[in-house]
């Protein structure tokens, strides 16, 4: 019983994180129709300049952490201006390949200033851990459970009440409409971008907390992938759920499938889920019915 | 009637057969003879490792060619034909080596399993598509390493396994020269079958598909079982490549089928053509060359930037990257329309206008 309790705590903690990263692909996929497949070394990028604040030039974490934000938010306004504004109303290829090409590029840039091997964060939190009846946990994944859910709601309200939260949402119901409405759709894009690394940053610098950074990083990007398409990919509160559901399944599923097959039973957990779900909901489980006409 | 006494002037047909022919200009058909007669002529000029690249070059097209047939002719993008050369290479592998079975019978039975694995992947395009399909090709990548990996029994887990190169009436294929003309013929095959298909009523059911599915369907045609042909036939060239591939390096394992192979295998297609066989060749050309490039021209600046070499394979990736974005801002359609208008603008020069 406690093992299964510390499984699911550990996965409802991770399935936070998936939920933050879930949430950039989300708001891309609503705004523009496309996935961020570099989603993930927006992660890294983040991890990696709050890791060189902290550790080199020992700026303090609250300091180090808005700045990264910052830079963050700046990298996704150029890389939206520079690379992906060309491919509006492109076909999906185009833009799946692009933020492909630009995932490598990307990673091309971050091994070249930081290399490729595990870095860690100096200690924050007291290594003491937390009991919480026969459930061990470290204070790590409390604080980062803590800002999950934090910014979860925050996005939340933004979306549902703040000006550009509106327009962001009428953007992704209707371009066309939206823009007749004098919303400016460009700089919802731009606006969509910065948030899309704003979150991502958040959720590579608690990932590098909890397990270190390194390049291998950049694949938590392709792993919440299947999370997003399982939310419905442009539903907000689908990612959220989704997020806290393949956390946990996977966790548990690494707990207990693990031993009887030899490992790595959590990287196909999420996909064999994903082509399940998919073949009955082909949206997702929050995910607009399209309906096509000829 | 051509009339014995007057010059002919112009191309003309003046029976069916003329007009079904692939190449129905002669100086068109003449120049691609004389192409193949170069690259039945190239090994015997170049050295082992040119030879060499070549042969991993035309490997990548069959491959990519199989890729095209899915995303660039039927639109159904794959993300996983990294996984499928996969399947490919490790059937060629369990069948000559557990079995005992001639690499000749391996290679075409690779294909055959592939397609299979390939179509039970495609079934999902039934109910999904655009980004949800990509993504169910995406979760064919994951899965099927997973069980490459963890079936050790079968597939030697991560250590992988060893194949030997086919033998032909007791002569082994073990030089680069005679590699060479086996991929070589195979890709000719690939080739000529690729075009072939798209001018038979299947292949036109799949480019009506990819140009609008809802409007094909209408027109009768059953987007589910045309869609799982897609798979199949794409598949099947795909595993053969993956065999070939195996049998060259004569040592496969799990690390040369992930993702980042998917990812370089939509990219030729992307950067040589979607939709067009030549196309798929001039992208698998390309982008094999472009490390084997990069590494001549590092090499050339170390005297000038000595720690730029340690670089490299950050600087592959960076390079690799940037040519995607810049061929999808700059040629969308690729190196073939690049090809194209050089063809154009030397038809027409010392005129630069043309009547488009």
């Amino acid at each position: 019983m406690d093992f299964f309790l510390q499984l699911l705590v550990g996965g409802f903690v991770i399935g936070g994180i998936y939920a933050l990263v879930a949430l950039g692909f989300v708001l891309i996929y609503k705004s523009s129709d496309a996935i961020n497949f570099a989603q993930g070394e927006f992660l890294l990028v983040g991890a990696y300049v709050s890791l060189t604040l902290i550790a080199t030039y020992n700026i303090p974490l609250l300091p180090a952490i808005i700045i990264t934000l910052a830079f963050s938010a700046l990298l996704g306004l150029a890389i939206e201006r520079l690379i992906l504004r060309p491919f509006i109303g492109e076909p999906v290829i185009s833009m799946i390949m692009a933020t492909i090409g630009l995932a490598s590029l990307m990673a091309g840039v971050v091994h070249m200033i930081w290399g490729t091997e595990l870095r860690v964060f100096p200690p924050l939190f007291s290594s003491d851990t937390v009991h919480m009846g026969g459930v061990v946990i470290s204070p790590v994944y409390l604080w980062a459970l803590a800002i999950v859910v934090l910014l979860l709601i925050v996005f939340s309200l933004f979306f549902k009440f703040s000006k550009t939260g509106i327009a962001m949402r009428a953007t992704a119901d209707d371009q066309q409409a939206a823009q007749s409405m004098g919303i400016s759709v460009k700089s919802v894009f731009a606006v969509t971008w910065a948030i899309a690394a704003i979150v991502a940053a958040v959720g590579g610098i608690l990932l590098g907390h909890i397990n270190g950074v390194n390049a291998s990083m950049a694949l938590i990007g392709l792993k919440v992938l299947p999370v997003a398409l399982l939310g419905g990919l442009d539903s907000i509160q689908g990612a959220i759920i989704a997020g806290f559901a393949i956390g946990i399944i996977e966790n548990l599923a690494g707990g207990y499938i693990d031993p009887l097959v030899g490992g790595g039973v959590k990287e196909v957990v999420p996909f064999i889920i994903l082509v399940i779900v998919l073949m009955m909901k082909p949206y997702g489980l929050f995910g607009k019915q399209e309906i096509e006409r000829v | 009637m051509r009339n014995p006494f007057a010059f002919q002037c112009g191309e003309f047909r003046v029976r069916y057969k003329d007009d079904l022919a692939l190449y129905k200009v002669p100086r068109v058909r003449r120049r691609v003879l004389f192409v193949l007669g170069l690259f039945f002529l190239y090994p015997l000029l170049a050295t082992p490792y040119y030879i060499s690249l070549a042969t991993m070059a035309a490997m990548a097209a069959i491959g990519a060619i199989g890729l095209n047939i899915l995303t660039g002719y039927t639109g159904l993008i794959s993300i996983g034909v990294g996984a499928f050369l996969g399947v490919g290479g490790y059937t060629s592998a369990i069948v000559t080596t557990h079995l005992g079975l001639p690499f000749w019978i391996a290679v075409p039975l690779a294909g055959l399993v592939t397609a299979f694995v390939g179509a039970l992947f495609g079934v999902p395009s039934l109910r999904l598509k655009g980004l949800y399909l990509a993504m169910a090709t995406l979760a064919a990548q994951v899965i099927i390493l997973f069980v490459i990996v963890r079936w050790e029994g079968l597939t030697g887990g991560t250590a992988g396994m060893s194949l030997q190169r086919p033998d032909i009436f007791g002569y082994r294929l073990a030089s680069e020269r005679s590699y060479y003309y086996l991929v070589l013929v195979c890709l000719i095959g690939t080739a000529l079958f690729t075009m072939n298909l798209f001018r038979t009523r299947v292949g036109r059911a799949l480019v009506a598909i990819r140009d609008r599915d809802l409007a094909a369907e209408v027109m009768g045609i059953n987007l589910f079982k045309y869609k799982i042909y897609a798979f199949a036939i794409s598949s099947f060239f795909i595993g053969i490549a993956g065999a070939l591939m195996g049998h060259y390096s004569r040592i496969i394992g799990p690390e040369h089928y992930d993702i980042e192979v998917s990812i370089s295998y939509l990219a030729m297609i992307l950067i040589g053509g979607l939709g067009s066989v030549i196309g798929a060749i001039f992208g698998a050309v390309f982008i094999t060359l472009l490390p084997v490039v990069l590494r001549e021209s590092l090499n050339l600046l170390t005297p000038i930037l000595p720690h730029l070499a340690e670089h490299f394979s950050a600087l592959r990736e960076l390079v690799f990257g940037l040519m995607i974005i810049l061929f999808l801002i700059y040629e969308p359609e690729g190196i073939v329309k690049m090809w194209r208008n050089l063809k154009d603008y030397l038809k027409l020069w010392p005129f630069s206008y043309s009547k488009k």
